[in-house]
């Protein structure tokens, strides 16, 4: 069982470059078929001629609730249903990424609207209640059968958080860490790390929030969590004041892990957010955004894979 | 009376034993078969396949047949992961066994202390039906929620911090309410006359309930302790809401989220049913027996 994940695993990770080009044609043709057959110039160009906008005229963006720091940042969740944050604010990583791309595709801050979705539901097939998600949602070629993804916004390695003064915090190889007890938030890539790359000795654990694992590491139920590194300096520095990053992850197989945005399977717009996220990043705003709102400068080990 | 096909004042018809022509339970599922000979038999036979087969072939012949068949009904998924699922049912078994054990004890303390005779027990009853109005009137998984994530983040030294410990504390403290009233409707179910004839032998109010009323009180409850029972055991799944390490329920979900396909839940469903299926009918053949016998022995 555990097998066939890795060999499906990696058998998408060699198909993943040819993947990616095959959706591309796939969704330049409808836009070709709908408008002239010369290519949009600017990504707001490009945006005009699409007309499957959840509600016209508006972009509608979805993320998870709570939204959390450093992706979500500056509160004004009073009269929302928002917790922690409100992503409307325009601050935090993923916020700021949002108005910059829906800037790019010629949509003024107020004609975006934000909608809540789960975070295993924003990749997960059938119809959307999104234009796109931004969520911290990692591409994978398994997920990328089930709904479209822009390219990278941000290049991410998972990261392990534990209590300062544990055993665990003395690890510095993956084998170091197969005699304890891991765990992370169901149905993401941290937790298939810990069952594919890791390989523990106790059975990892899977909790059904971020919430319900750092409460968990808390509360000394597990040894370490693994998540996302800009998640856990947010954890260690907020959540878990005694909690302590312990390294971060050589990449899977070598393929670089990356945050991108999820689009309905077959959505034109992915070209167009795609050719924003492409001005964004020669004209600089994009690592403007990641300095300002992710802490990169401080350095954390990187585990050795021997 | 209230115990579903348990206690009670007996029957107001009886029956004379050993008629085969009369129809001995309403609720069995061979019940009206005895009545017309291998004929009735036959016919039920025929009327069964044509039913079935009908209902089959309009389901796989409907139009969105093959993408619910993709979804739900996969043997390339379900030959993948019924293995990881099956096996982790063994902890649902297990926590079932657990609380199931503390469930009975428990439940049976709460119904003899709401049926303690005389003033001086107010206390008692009164924290007997508080605790039995508390715990059937909350959600079982806010108990489990509330136990399974609460009591281990207070890091109290001495109390275990085990989410898994206290996720089976609330199945016991949940389903204890509804077992005690179960108990409770045997003892009330017991005839006034038993109680005075067991007094006017010489036997406190308290060795009258310990030896006439209790006994008597649990046999009629069976049945319906096992509809606990079954209950009980599909509400295992629940402790996945707190425990990271996946039983059942959390390995298909695991599955699910990995292949975005739902076969695994029915790799799940299966793995409870094989349980709760036995369960049910050994619940029929239970009351049916129990029916059978008050009817041959006539009246008490």
């Amino acid at each position: 069982m555990r097998k066939v994940l890795v060999a499906v695993a990696t058998s998408g990770l060699l198909l993943a470059a040819c993947g990616k080009s095959s959706t591309t044609t796939g969704t330049t043709s409808p836009a070709a078929g709908g408008s002239t057959s010369a290519p949009p110039a600017t990504a707001a160009d490009c945006a005009k001629g699409v007309t499957s906008y959840v509600s016209s005229g508006v972009l509608t963006i979805g993320t998870d609730n709570p939204a959390y720091p450093p992706w979500y940042a500056g509160d004004n969740t009073a009269g929302t249903n928002w917790k922690i944050n409100n992503p409307a604010t325009g601050k935090g990583f993923e916020s700021a990424v949002a108005y910059a791309v829906a800037g790019k595709l010629g949509f003024s801050p107020d004609q975006v609207q934000w909608v809540e979705v789960p975070f295993n539901q924003s990749f997960a097939p059938g119809p959307k209640s999104f234009d796109f998600d931004i969520n911290q949602i990692s591409y994978t070629p398994k997920r990328a059968e089930a709904v479209d993804f822009s390219e990278s916004y941000y290049d991410v390695n998972p990261a392990l958080v534990a209590l300062k003064g544990t055993p665990i915090t003395q690890a510095t190889s993956l084998s170091d860490l197969k005699n304890f007890s891991l765990a992370s938030q169901i149905g993401t890539t941290d937790y298939d790390y810990i069952v594919n790359v890791i390989q523990p000795n106790t059975e990892a654990g899977a909790y059904n929030s971020l919430a319900d694992a750092v409460q968990a590491l808390k509360s000394g139920n597990v040894d370490g969590i693994v998540v996302d590194l800009p998640t856990a300096f947010y954890i260690t520095a907020v959540q878990i004041p005694n909690g302590v990053i312990v390294g971060q992850f050589p990449p899977a197989g070598g393929q670089q892990e990356y945050f991108a945005m999820a689009f309905a399977k077959g959505n034109p717009l992915v070209q167009c957010v795609n050719m924003a996220l492409e001005e964004l990043k020669s004209d600089g705003t994009l690592q403007s955004i990641q300095d300002r709102w992710l802490s990169s400068k401080v350095s954390v080990p990187v585990f050795s894979t021997s | 009376m209230s115990v579903p096909g348990g206690g009670g004042a007996p029957e107001l018809f009886e029956l004379p034993p050993g008629e085969p022509d009369l129809p001995r339970g309403r609720s069995g599922l061979l019940s009206g078969l005895s009545q017309e000979g291998a004929k009735g038999v036959l016919v039920a036979v025929v009327s069964t396949v044509v039913v079935f087969f009908v209902l089959g072939w309009v389901v796989v012949h409907s139009q969105n047949w093959p993408e619910v068949k993709h979804a739900f009904f996969n043997g390339a998924e379900f030959r993948d992961t019924f293995p990881g699922i099956a096996s982790r049912f063994l902890r649902n078994v297990e926590y079932f066994l657990i609380a199931e054990v503390f469930i009975l004890a428990w439940a049976l303390t709460l119904a003899v202390m709401r049926s303690l005779p005389g003033p001086v027990f107010f206390p008692l009853r009164l924290m007997s039906i508080l605790y039995t109005d508390l715990f059937r009137g909350i959600p079982t998984v806010l108990v489990v929620y509330l136990l399974g994530f609460g009591v281990p983040a207070m890091q109290l030294p001495g109390v275990p911090r085990s989410p898994a410990v206290w996720a089976v504390v609330a199945l016991i403290l949940s389903y204890s309410a509804y077992v005690a009233e179960v108990y409770r409707a045997g003892i009330e179910s017991v005839h006034p006359s038993q109680i005075a004839s067991a007094r006017s032998l010489g036997l406190t109010r308290m060795q009258s309930l310990r030896f006439v009323v209790i006994p008597q009180a649990v046999r009629r409850v069976i049945p319906p302790l096992l509809n606990d029972f079954v209950g009980l055991q599909k509400d295992t799944a629940l402790v996945a809401f707190v425990v990271a390490i996946p039983e059942a329920f959390k390995q298909a979900q695991l599955e699910q989220y990995a292949d975005f396909n739902f076969t695994p839940y029915l790799g799940a469903a299966i793995m409870f049913l094989i349980v709760t299926i036995p369960m049910t009918r050994l619940v029929d053949w239970l009351i049916q027996r129990e029916r059978a016998r008050r009817q041959a022995g006539g009246a008490l």
